[in-house]
Order: structure tokens, then C-alpha cells, then sequence
């Protein structure tokens, strides 16, 4: 067994510094890289992509990034672990073949985790008596049903896992928890068992701790924003994995970033909510027992971590169309700024009523004055410049369209002193709704396909 | 004496849905006490009033001196549904250290 494993973040999200995992490898030892592509919406553009061309539905800038990426994995023997498989890993996977296999990398063993898309199998789940309730309001999903764009249930380490177990170096999957990625790899290497809960629920704090990327290595950081250094190549965070399931959080020497106790602190809250209650496909985890130390320059001991059995279900990610936004602005500069905007506002709304048009919300916030904090943030007198920001959400696209021209023409017929309209009218966007769920594991089977490039 | 929770706090926050989460960590660990005692869930859907539309739900995570804070639609409906700049979120951290509280002196830096 190996007395630790380097597992380094390689993306927070898709569209991530892209040469940061280039500099995970290259930049020091490290065994695994993890790099997280998927959000909600991303599923339901894929659908898309795939409804369209059949080899399509993954993220497409994983290739050209992997003609890069490949040649050092190989050299470095570094595994790599992520979800750019969208809804067609399969398809991905055999992309990244033909790629090594015109690197001549024969012998190298690319996995395709997949059997995360239930698109196609959700009336049969409906039919069955799986309501698929919205986890927030309790809603039936066949409320929504025509609408539905995607729908993933979120598996856990398990896929990942068995593709280790078969040799893969490349795995790509579907739909698959950021922590999953990485709790597979110390499961694979140590030797854990699938019922030794606070292992696993360590593992789960070391995924939650890389998948934001540099958020944990001074990326974001509000405490000491100004000390990191070099953020302009900031190291991404790598988790040092120990067989007893302590963790020590650091990153490449020869990258900028900072690794403490309070960027730490800080991805542990990210997105949290009960912190006794972290629940996972793998395990239930308590952040209330994770313990912190600072061991020496950028190195953060994470100990003590305690966890619970995991549920007998699968959170699922559904997406479905929901009408329309769209959102226009503005800058009105000194002086007066914020009475133009205000102005503008009221003119907007006017014609909103005189044209007759209907919306579920009419939105307006003033950017320069208190977009971001609101009323907690203290009026301030006369700024340099505000901008006028409205936006309007509602199923008629029609009427969208006819909002989304009435933006500019206030230049030359409302308050003065105005800017900002370079960009022309404003563009009209799908809203794609989220459609939180729950579903019972044994509902589900996971897929695993392992090739050899030849 | 009152002072604004930037100066004995750092705080992060991000959206899950409509809902807001802002995690508030003492700057040092005998911060957390003050924190506990002064930033109750009630403060701070005050402090929040019409911005928050739901309920104010408060944890405590003493173990790495922090309270975390769910503000229940918060975000104009979350996700691609919200019309607002700050759509997740993310700056609702700072918001919350504008708020004001009482501490002991003591418990301050001359310098701070």
C-alpha cells in the first residue's frame, strides 16, 4: 500500500483557468487529477447537443485540452478522474481513444462511467410509482414532464472505483459528485471499506475541499486577499491522502496561491447547509468534527473527521424549461446618476404597461449603488455613475422580444448622460429550472465500459 | 462597545437553489463566543429584511469557530430563473459583516 496519494484539482467548474491542470502535472508529483465540467444547466444543453448529433452531448474542449494533457499523464503516470462525459461518456471516451491512439499511448486503458442519464427511462419510473417529488416544494414531477430537458441521478466513488479497479488511467464519467472523484481513488489505493464511515467521510471532505479549485488556495479568499501570492498563477489545492483517512490540504511550490487555516475555513462552508448532515451517495458526513492544522507553509492537516451511513437513495438533477429572462442595462454617469437610472426605470415600466405586455417579475437593481448588498448596504450621495439594470422573466417569448428593444432607444429619448449600450439589445434566454429529487438506489444500475488503445 | 462584524469575522457565500448559504468565521478563536452570542438567526433576517423573503435557519460548527447561515429565498427563484447581478449569491458575504453587534473591549485590538 502507498504511505500517501497526491490528489490535485485540476477545474472548479467548466471554463476554469485552463492551463491549471497542465500546471498540476507538470509543476510537481501528484497521482491523480480530478476536474469537475458539470452544473444543471449544462446537463440540459448537452440533451441538446446529443438530440442533435448522436456522437455529441460532452463537454467539447475537453479534446483539445486532453491533446495536451494526455502525452503528461501518460509520462507521469497520473490518473485522471472526471466528468467532462456529460450525457454521453461513452461518446467522450471514444474521442479521447482515437486521440491516443494517434499518440501511438497503446496500452493505455480509458474508462466510460455512465447509467447516471434516467432521461429515457423516466416514464417508466413515473409509471412505476416513483414520483420523483420536487425535494423543495413536494410537487409531482409530472407537473413539469413535457418540459423535462435532462434528468441524472448522482452516483457516488462506487462507478469510479471499479473503473480504478480495472486499470483504467483515463475515467470519465457522467453524472458523478465532485466528492465521489476524489473519495474513489484513497478507497482504490488504501484498501477502505465501503462501511468504514469516517473514512469515507474523510475522502468526502478532501472532494468538497478540490472541487471549487483555487477557492482553497487562495482563490476568493476574503480574509487575506491581498497576501496571496501570484494569483495570476495561482496553484490549484492538492490533497495529500493518508491510509488513516487524516488529509493534508497543500499545493505546488512553484505556483502562487496560499494554503492556511482560513482558506480552508472558507471552502468548508462554501454551499453548505446542516453541517451534521452532509449527505452523499457515499456517506453522510458531519463538518462539525473536522478538525484543522496548520503543519508548516501552505500544509493544512484536516483530521477527526466523523461520518454516518450513507441513504438508500440517489439525489437526481432534472432540468426542464421555464420560460423566458431577459436582462438590459444601462450607465447613467454624475451628475444625478442614480435619479437618471431612476428615471429610466420608471420609463421602462411605463412602457411595459402602454405596450400591453405581461411578465411573472419585473426586476430592477442599480449597480454602483446597492445591487449586491441591498438595504444593508448605507445610501451613498451622488456616485460618479450607476447603471440601470431591469430585467423581466415570463413564458411569452413575444413579449420578451418586445421588452428586449425597448432598452436602447432610451438613449436618445430618456434621462441624460447615458452609456453603455454597445452591446445592443439585449439577448433573450431560456430559463432552464432545476428540479431537485430523490430515488431509490436499487432504481438504478451503474454502467462501466474499460478499452485499451490498441 | 459596537463594532461592525468585519472586524472579528470572514464569511463565505454561494446559493444552493433560491436559498443562500453564508458560512461566518471568527478571525480568531475567541471571536466565536461573541459570535454565537450576537449573531442569532433572528439578527439576521433583520438585518437582511426585505431582501430575505423565507426563514433564517442558523448552525454552529464550533470546531472550526464558525456559524452557517441558510437565508431561504434570498435569490429571486435561484438558478438561470433569478433577474439579479448577484445571482448566487456570492457577495451576500460581506453584506452580513456590515452588520453591527456589541462586544467587550477587552476582546479588541488597540489597533484594530
Amino acid at each position: 500500500m502507498k504511505k500517501c496519494i497526491r490528489i490535485a484539482s485540476g477545474q472548479g467548474y467548466w471554463g476554469d483557468r485552463f492551463d491549471a491542470p497542465i500546471d498540476q502535472v507538470k509543476e510537481g508529483p501528484i497521482d491523480y487529477l480530478v476536474m469537475d465540467y458539470l452544473a444543471e444547466v449544462t446537463m440540459s444543453i448537452m440533451q441538446k447537443q446529443k438530440a442533435r448529433d448522436p456522437n455529441a452531448g460532452y463537454a467539447r474542449d475537453f479534446i483539445p485540452l486532453m491533446r495536451q494533457l494526455l502525452p503528461l499523464l501518460v509520462e507521469k503516470r497520473v490518473t485522471l478522474i472526471t466528468n467532462a462525459g456529460g450525457v454521453n461518456p461513452v461518446g467522450c471516451m471514444i474521442a479521447v481513444r482515437e486521440m491516443a491512439e494517434k499518440m501511438g499511448l497503446s496500452g493505455l486503458k480509458i474508462a466510460a462511467v455512465y447509467g447516471d442519464d434516467i432521461l429515457s427511462q423516466l416514464d417508466t419510473l413515473l409509471h412505476s410509482g416513483n414520483a420523483l417529488k420536487n425535494m423543495d416544494t413536494g410537487e409531482p414531477l409530472q407537473k413539469v414532464r413535457s418540459r423535462v430537458s435532462s434528468a441524472n441521478v448522482y452516483f457516488g466513488a462506487i462507478p469510479v472505483l471499479e473503473a480504478l479497479q480495472r486499470g483504467a488511467q483515463i475515467i470519465i464519467t457522467g453524472r458523478v459528485t465532485d466528492t465521489g472523484i476524489t473519495l474513489a481513488p484513497m478507497i482504490h489505493e488504501f484498501g477502505w471499506s465501503l462501511d468504514q464511515w469516517d473514512l469515507l467521510a474523510a475522502g468526502v471532505i478532501g472532494g468538497h475541499i478540490l472541487e471549487c479549485g483555487a477557492q482553497a488556495s487562495g482563490g476568493n479568499f476574503l480574509a487575506g486577499w491581498k497576501d496571496v501570492p501570484n494569483m495570476e498563477r495561482i496553484g490549484f489545492p492538492i490533497v495529500e491522502a493518508y491510509p488513516d483517512g487524516h488529509l493534508i490540504v497543500t499545493k505546488h511550490e512553484t505556483l502562487g496561491g496560499l494554503v492556511n487555516e482560513q482558506t480552508i475555513k472558507e471552502q468548508l462552508v462554501y454551499e453548505l447547509g446542516d453541517p451534521r448532515q452532509y449527505i452523499t451517495p457515499d456517506v453522510t458526513v458531519d463538518f462539525t468534527s473536522i478538525l484543522l492544522q496548520q503543519e508548516g507553509e501552505n500544509r493544512v492537516r484536516v483530521y477527526g473527521v466523523k461520518g454516518s451511513p450513507a441513504t438508500d437513495l440517489y439525489k437526481v438533477s432534472i432540468s426542464y424549461s421555464d420560460g423566458y429572462t431577459c436582462v438590459g442595462h444601462l450607465t447613467y454617469a454624475w451628475p444625478e446618476a442614480l435619479p437618471k437610472a431612476q428615471k429610466a426605470d420608471e420609463i421602462i415600466r411605463k412602457r411595459i404597461q402602454y405596450l400591453g405586455l405581461e411578465f411573472d417579475e419585473i426586476y430592477t437593481e442599480f449597480l454602483g449603488y446597492n445591487a449586491c448588498h441591498g438595504e444593508t448596504a448605507p445610501p451613498i450621495s451622488n456616485p460618479n455613475e450607476v447603471i440601470f439594470q431591469i430585467g423581466v422573466r415570463g413564458h411569452n417569448e413575444k413579449a420578451l422580444r418586445l421588452f428586449a428593444n425597448e432598452i436602447v432607444p432610451l438613449v436618445l429619448t430618456g434621462p441624460p448622460t447615458v452609456t453603455g449600450f454597445g452591446g445592443g439589445r439585449p439577448r433573450v434566454r431560456e430559463v432552464i429550472a432545476y428540479w431537485p429529487a430523490l430515488l431509490s438506489k436499487e432504481m438504478v444500475t451503474h454502467k462501466l465500459l474499460v478499452i485499451e488503445v490498441i | 462597545m459596537k463594532i461592525q462584524l468585519i472586524k472579528i469575522a470572514h464569511a463565505r457565500s454561494g446559493d444552493k437553489g433560491d436559498t443562500a448559504n453564508i458560512g461566518l468565521i471568527a478571525l480568531r478563536p475567541e471571536y466565536y463566543e461573541v459570535l454565537k452570542e450576537q449573531v442569532t438567526a433572528e439578527k439576521v433576517k433583520k438585518h437582511f429584511g426585505n431582501m430575505v423573503k423565507g426563514e433564517v435557519v442558523r448552525y454552529e460548527m464550533p470546531n472550526i469557530g464558525a456559524l452557517n447561515f441558510l437565508l431561504h429565498n434570498i435569490l429571486g427563484g435561484g438558478g438561470t430563473m433569478t433577474l439579479k447581478h448577484d445571482a448566487q449569491g456570492k457577495t451576500l458575504s460581506t453584506a452580513l459583516l456590515r452588520m453591527e453587534i456589541e462586544i467587550n473591549p477587552v476582546l479588541i485590538d488597540k489597533d484594530s
